[in-house]
């Protein structure tokens, strides 16, 4: 094994989140491939570690953080699409920009 | 060997399953189809020695995944998948752009010369993860409590209802409450 499967992985993950995150009019079916976007890192910087500096802990460090911001997405992207669902009924992506002001 | 095959079998899974999230047409289903691909994909962190991380990863999907899917009943149209689900604007833009950006970085990591010497993994990664954030990292996770802090309250004020600041304004002092409809809904 070496660390070029793990990449080649991790870009096929981050590809395909971003179609779901540029195509997908759903704010949460935007959200899903938001989170594989994330996936794709995660899985890049376990392998980072593993690879060039497992005797260091920043690798680590890194993926906790990753799993953090996915959470806060989580939580974000439901409360946005509260919002947008009480004031429109749909949760289309579109219907963000009625929500200003 | 082994760990070879088991990694190509995931891996593979792994995409297939993060395609399958915006081919199916039920809600649930493309939420399962998330968490399969989480899974798989946290398996090969498991075979990088990152157990803990890994099962932190397969642990925290399975939760939010179900909590993905009662919002998706909530929200969306097609909860039950009976009929096709095709919300998508410039899918064929999407599509090349996605292409394009995995052509990329493709070729930048089979072009890059990758280090060939690894380092000796630590007897306990977990240790040295739990040490430095104690540590030498304690500073980066002070600044995600407090990220996750300010999304509590970010997420509370989002979701929350019209309350007596939007009716009357900031320092309440407007004379008629500003209500779509007269009166105030519900009153």
């Amino acid at each position: 094994m070496s660390l070029e499967p793990y990449l080649l992985l991790a870009a096929a993950l981050l590809a395909v989140g971003l179609y779901g995150a540029l195509s997908q009019q759903s704010v949460v079916m935007l959200m899903m491939g938001l989170e594989l976007m994330l996936n794709g890192v995660i899985v890049a910087t376990g392998a980072f570690w593993f690879y060039v500096s497992a005797d260091r802990p920043d690798g680590q460090v890194l993926v906790l953080v990753v799993v953090t911001a996915m959470a806060v997405e989580m939580a974000v992207g439901f409360a946005v699409t509260t919002a947008i669902f009480r004031s429109r009924d749909v949760d289309m992506v579109d219907s963000a920009t009625d929500l200003k002001d | 060997m082994v760990q070879a095959v088991v990694f190509a079998i995931c891996a593979a899974a792994s995409v297939a399953a993060g395609i399958a999230v915006f081919r199916v047409d039920s809600m649930a289903r493309a939420t399962l189809a998330l968490l399969a691909s989480f899974v798989l994909a946290a398996i090969t962190l498991l075979l990088l020695d990152l157990s803990y991380l890994g099962v932190l990863v397969i642990l925290m999907m399975t939760m939010e995944m179900m909590i993905m899917i009662v919002f998706m009943v909530m929200y969306m149209m097609n909860p039950a998948g009976l009929m096709p689900m095709t919300m998508v604007h410039n899918n064929r833009g999407a599509l090349a752009i996605s292409i394009g950006v995995f052509a990329v970085l493709a070729a930048g990591i089979f072009i890059v010369p990758w280090p060939d010497t690894r380092p000796g993994t630590p007897a306990d990664p977990t240790l040295q993860l739990a040490e430095a954030i104690m540590g030498s990292k304690m500073l980066v996770m002070m600044v995600v409590g407090m990220v996750l802090f300010a999304t509590m309250v970010a997420t509370t004020v989002l979701s929350t209802d019209r309350g007596r600041y939007d009716r009357y304004g900031d320092d309440l002092r407007r004379s008629r409450p500003d209500d779509p409809i007269r009166g105030g809904a519900g009153r």
